[in-house]
C-alpha cells in the first residue's frame, strides 16, 4: 500500500502534448477515478503510472520513492485492462498465479494467495478453466484477481467494464467496490463513464484536453463544479447552459434569460454575485432537475414560467421535457403524471437555489 | 383500431429469381467440378508413380498398358532401402532439413518478436528489408555465395564447398526471411496488452517470448516450422551446386544424379526414391494440417 504523487506531469508524443503538466496527489488506500472525454490523456496518465509509457517531464512517485526511471514490474503496480488481456493458454489460477511464479513465490504461499483471491472474487469453480470458456464478466474478475494475488501497492484499472453489457457494468461496479472496501489498496481507476465515475471514487479528477479540469468528492463535482466543463461532463441528463444577463430591479438583483422572463434571485445568491458587472456575457447553469413543474406550495427561490414543450421523454419514474429558452434547447425533469405532452403548453420552475452562474469567455464557473 | 385486410392466399411470392438453397446448390456444383478436376490434374503424377514404381524394368520398357501393372513387384523398394547409397542421402536430407528447421526457429523466431514488438529505430524498415530478401530468387544467390564459400577456404582453409553441412549455412538464407515474416504477421496479431500484462506481471522480454508469445503463437509457429522443413527438404538448386560426391547429397540430387547414367533412365527406381522421399513431407503435413492452415490465415478475421 502506498501514496501515489504525480509532479507537473507532462507527456509528448513528437510535437503533440497528450499530457500538459498535471499535478495530483492520492492517499494511501484512496479510490482516485480519472474521467474525461477520449484523448483527455486519461489513459496516458495511468500507463504512466504504470511504467507503459516514458514521462516527458515531471516526477512521479509512489510511496514516496520517484520512480521515473524505474521499469514497470519494479513499481509494485497491478493493472487490469479493458479487454481483460488474459493469457489465453493458461487456466485462470496460472493466469492469476504468473506474476507470483515469475518472482519465484514457495507453491505453498501462491495456491493460498489465488484461493484466496479467487474466493473473494467468487471464481472458485472456474480455477481450471481457459480464459475462452468463460464470459466476460467472468474474464474480468480473473483480471481482477490476477491484480489482487500479487498484493501489489496500487491497482491500476484502464476502463475495465467498458466490453460489459450495461448490465453487468452496474454489477461489476459494485463488485469493485466491494473488493476496494476488504483490500484498501490504493486504486486509479480510469473511465469515459461520468456514473461509473461517481459511483466508485472517493475523488474524481476531471480531465480535459490533457488538464486537470478539477479533482474533488463526486458531490462536490455535481453541486460545486469549477468550469463549465465539469459542470457540463458531471451529471446525466447534462446541465442546461442558457445565455443571461444580471441586471438591477427595483434594488433588486435579477437574472434575466428573455425578453419575457427575468426572475429575482434568492437572497444567498444575490449576495454572491452582487459584485459582479451588470452587462457581462453570462451563462446560467441549472441541472435538469432543477426544472420541474410548477405546483400551488412553491419554496422561496423557485420562479415559475411559462413555456412551449418541444418534446417530451417518458422514462418511467420522470418525463424529460425539451424546450427553447432564446433560442437554447432546454431539458427539464417532470413528474410523469404532470401531464407533458409534446408541442403543448407548460408551466414549469426553476429552483434558482441551485443554480450556477458562468462566464461565457472564460468558462469558469462564478 | 383500424381492421387489416388479410390476403386468404397469402403474400405473392416473386419466385422467379431462385433462391437461396438454388443458388447454393449451383456454387456447390461448380465447386465440386472444380475440385474434381484439380484433384485429378494434380493426383495423376503421383498415382502413375506409385504404379511404375511396381513394375520391373522389363514390364516399364514393354509396350503394354502403362496405368496397369501385370507383374507387381517390390524389387524397386526393396533395392533402394536396402542400398547404402540411398540411405545416406535420406540420412543427409533428413539431417540437413532437421538443423536448418532449429536453425531458422533460434533465429526468426526472436528475430520476429524483435520487429513486431520491441518498438526500435529503423524497425519497420527492417521488417520489410527482410522480405525483400526472400524476394530474390536462388538462382541469382547461388553463384556469389559459391564464391563466397571459396573465398573463405582461401582464406582461412575451412572447407565448407562439396560438405553436405554447407547446405546449413545455405538453406537458412532461403527459411528465415520468409519464417520471420510469417512470425511477424502471427506476433502482431497478439494484442499489445498481453505483453503489457506481461511486463507488469514482472515479465522480461525473454520471459514474455517464452511463455507467452510462443504458446500462443504456436500455430503460426507450426505453420513456419513445416515450410522450413519444406524448403529444405525438396531443394535442389543448392545442393546440386554446393554438393558433389556421392556420400555429401541429398535426397533430390542424389536420385537424378545416381539413377540417371547418361541417357539410361532407370525409372522404377526414380519414381519410388521420389515417392520415398515425399513421405516425410507428407506424414508431417497430415499431423499439423490444422495448425498449418491456422497459421497461414492468421489476422484475416478478428479471433
Amino acid at each position: 500500500m502506498a501514496d501515489v504523487s504525480l509532479r507537473k506531469v507532462v507527456k509528448r508524443y513528437d510535437d503533440v502534448e497528450a499530457v500538459r503538466g498535471i499535478d495530483l496527489d492520492i492517499a494511501d488506500h484512496e479510490f482516485i477515478v480519472l474521467v474525461g472525454p477520449s484523448g483527455c490523456g486519461k489513459s496516458t496518465t495511468l500507463r504512466m503510472i504504470a511504467g507503459l509509457e516514458d514521462i516527458s517531464d515531471g516526477d512521479i512517485m509512489i510511496g514516496g520513492d520517484v520512480v521515473n526511471d524505474v521499469p514497470p514490474k519494479d513499481r509494485d503496480i497491478a493493472m487490469v485492462f479493458q479487454n481483460y488481456a488474459l493469457y489465453p493458454h493458461m487456466t485462470v489460477a496460472e493466469n492469476m498465479s504468473f506474476g507470483l511464479r515469475l518472482k519465484h513465490y514457495p507453491k505453498a504461499e501462491i495456491k493460498s494467495r489465488v484461493t484466496e483471491a479467487a474466493r473473494l472474487l467468487d471464481i472458485t469453480d472456474l480455477i481450471d478453466r481457459k480464459p475462452k470458456q468463460l464470459s466476460g464478466g467472468q474474464r474480468q474478475r480473473v483480471a481482477m484477481g490476477r491484480a489482487i494475488v500479487r498484493n501489489p501497492k496500487v491497482f491500476l484499472f484502464d476502463e475495465p467494464l467498458s466490453n460489459l453489457d450495461a448490465k453487468l457494468r452496474v454489477q461489476m461496479r459494485i463488485e469493485i467496490k466491494k473488493v476496494h472496501q476488504k483490500v484498501r489498496t490504493t486504486t486509479v481507476y480510469v473511465t469515459h463513464d461520468q456514473v461509473e465515475a461517481m459511483t466508485l471514487a472517493d475523488r474524481v479528477v476531471v480531465m480535459n484536453k490533457g488538464r486537470i479540469e478539477q479533482i474533488g468528492t463526486p458531490n462536490e463535482l455535481y453541486h460545486k463544479p469549477a468550469t463549465r466543463f465539469v459542470a457540463g461532463f458531471i451529471g446525466s441528463p447534462a446541465m442546461n447552459f442558457v445565455p443571461c444577463r444580471l441586471e438591477d430591479v427595483g434594488g433588486k438583483l435579477n437574472i434575466r434569460l428573455t425578453d419575457r422572463i427575468s426572475f429575482p434571485l434568492p437572497p444567498e445568491r444575490a449576495a454572491h454575485y452582487n459584485a459582479l458587472p451588470r452587462n457581462d456575457q453570462l451563462q446560467l447553469g441549472i441541472r435538469p432537475e432543477h426544472i420541474a413543474e410548477s405546483h400551488a406550495h412553491l419554496d422561496p427561490g423557485v420562479e415559475t414560467f411559462d413555456t412551449m414543450l418541444d418534446v417530451t421523454e417518458p422514462m418511467g419514474m420522470e418525463t424529460l421535457v425539451y424546450f427553447n429558452l432564446n433560442g437554447t434547447p432546454v431539458c427539464g425533469r417532470v413528474n410523469p403524471n404532470a401531464g407533458a405532452k409534446d408541442g403543448a403548453p407548460m408551466r414549469l420552475a426553476m429552483d434558482l437555489n441551485n443554480m450556477h452562474l458562468l462566464n461565457e469567455a472564460t468558462g469558469l464557473v462564478l | 383500431m383500424s381492421t387489416l385486410a388479410i390476403d386468404k392466399a397469402g403474400p405473392r411470392r416473386k419466385v422467379k429469381y431462385g433462391s437461396m438453397s438454388r443458388d447454393r446448390a449451383w456454387a456447390l456444383r461448380w465447386s465440386y467440378f472444380f475440385l474434381a478436376l484439380f484433384a485429378i490434374f494434380f493426383l495423376t503424377p503421383p498415382l502413375y508413380m506409385v504404379i511404375t514404381s511396381l513394375k520391373s524394368s522389363a514390364e516399364i520398357s514393354a509396350a503394354t498398358n502403362p496405368w496397369w501393372v501385370f507383374h507387381p513387384t517390390l524389387s524397386n523398394y526393396l533395392e533402394l532401402l536396402t542400398s547404402n547409397q540411398f540411405l545416406r542421402f535420406f540420412w543427409n536430407s533428413s539431417i540437413v532439413s532437421l538443423v536448418v528447421v532449429i536453425l531458422t526457429m533460434l533465429i526468426s523466431v526472436p528475430a520476429a518478436f524483435a520487429l513486431a514488438r520491441m518498438r526500435f529505430w529503423g524497425s519497420p524498415t527492417l521488417a520489410t528489408g527482410v522480405f525483400l530478401t526472400y524476394l530474390i530468387p536462388d538462382s541469382l544467390l547461388f553463384i556469389p555465395l559459391f564464391k563466397m564459400f571459396a573465398l573463405i577456404q582461401d582464406l582461412t582453409g575451412i572447407t565448407l564447398l562439396n560438405r553436405w553441412y554447407v547446405l546449413l549455412f545455405v538453406y537458412p538464407t532461403l527459411t528465415v526471411p520468409f519464417c520471420t515474416w510469417i512470425m511477424i504477421g502471427y506476433f502482431a496479431s497478439i494484442p499489445k496488452e498481453l505483453d503489457e500484462a506481461a511486463i507488469i506481471d514482472g515479465a522480461s522480454w525473454l520471459q514474455t517470448l517464452t511463455r507467452i508469445f510462443i504458446p500462443v503463437a504456436l500455430p503460426g509457429l507450426i505453420a513456419a516450422t513445416i515450410f522450413a522443413f519444406t524448403v529444405s527438404w525438396a531443394q535442389f538448386l543448392y545442393p546440386l551446386v554446393f554438393t558433389t560426391s556421392i556420400d555429401q547429397l541429398v535426397l533430390p540430387v542424389g536420385i537424378t544424379t545416381t539413377l540417371i547414367k547418361g541417357d539410361v533412365f532407370n525409372w522404377g527406381q526414380i519414381m519410388t526414391g521420389a515417392l520415398l522421399g515425399a513421405a516425410p513431407p507428407l506424414i508431417i503435413y497430415a499431423f499439423l494440417m490444422d495448425y498449418y492452415i491456422a497459421g497461414l490465415t492468421a489476422g484475416a478475421t478478428k479471433g
